[in-house]
């Protein structure tokens, strides 16, 4: 079994708001990421795959291929972006990195071929803050 | 012999804002600008150095207090800018696109206003880790 990671970036906009809660609530919870008029990042992606590596062509992913996957099913989605506006798959989610890793893998999963497993999403919101999903 | 030595302060912020000129219609507005047109708007973190260039003080050793300079970063720009909108919550570019060049030349008028005219001021301005802009040119 091998690990193979890609490493993405795409920049957005979003804000935090639950719209179930008032102004004063989320501002709150939320405080400056509540902003009305959104806020924005670059995003850093980091998807990682696992997989027994192939005699033949000595990948467990041809890279061109996993860089092909992202791009035509995440950053054409979320690059230059307003996350809670332009984004089906986000449509009625909180716009967190958390949920955002969670959707991001929801996204690439039915695209990966036969023996690639995803093993982990790690979303860079800022240099300091990210979060890791493992599916589970 | 020049005794000059420059200090730097280094700060972050993230803003939402679109690149768009109102004069052109949207088509050239997207021909120009691209994503960036994107009329709900996209973001960045901005990462943000600020360079004062002075002679250190014989009394203090330091260029400027840079705990009196940080102080001012946070209280005259990054209160006005971060986790705002520059387009529609900055009152500096109602009228002025909000370009990584654009927003170096504000943030250098608003400090340049606040710091000894003895001392040099310059801005560098990360709009991504690959794109920055400085001002004044040096």
């Amino acid at each position: 079994m091998l690990f193979l990671t890609r490493i993405e970036h795409f920049n957005a906009a979003h804000k935090l708001y639950n719209p179930e809660w008032s102004k004063e609530k989320n501002e709150l919870v939320f405080g400056k990421c509540a902003n009305g008029n959104w806020h924005g990042h670059n995003y850093e992606l980091h998807v990682t795959i696992k997989g027994e590596v192939a005699a033949d062509t000595g990948f467990v992913i041809n890279a061109k291929i996993l860089s092909s996957l992202i791009n035509d099913f995440v950053l054409e989605k979320l690059d230059h972006k307003n996350l809670n506006m332009d984004v089906v798959f986000l449509k009625g989610k909180m716009c967190s990195t958390e949920n955002l890793a969670i959707e991001i893998w929801k996204q690439l999963l039915p695209h990966l071929p036969e023996g690639v497993q995803m093993h982990r999403i790690k979303l860079y919101e800022t240099p300091r803050i990210f979060v890791e999903y493992f599916g589970d | 012999m020049n005794k000059k030595v420059s200090v730097y302060r280094k700060e972050h912020f993230n803003a939402a804002h679109r690149l768009h000129n109102p004069a052109w219609n949207e088509e050239k507005n997207y021909a120009v600008f691209g994503k960036c047109s994107n009329p709900n708007y996209h973001g960045h973190n901005y990462e943000m150095d600020v360079k004062i260039t002075g002679e250190p003080g014989a009394d203090t050793g330091y260029v400027i207090d840079l705990k009196f300079l940080s102080e001012l970063i946070k209280e005259n720009v990054l209160e006005k800018l971060d986790h705002k909108n520059l387009n529609l919550d900055v009152p500096e570019f109602a009228h002025l696109n909000p370009t990584v060049e654009n927003i170096a030349m504000v943030i250098y008028e608003i400090l340049r206003s606040k710091i000894d005219k003895k001392l040099d001021l310059q801005i560098r301005l990360y709009e991504t880790p690959k794109n920055f802009a400085e001002y004044p040119a040096s």
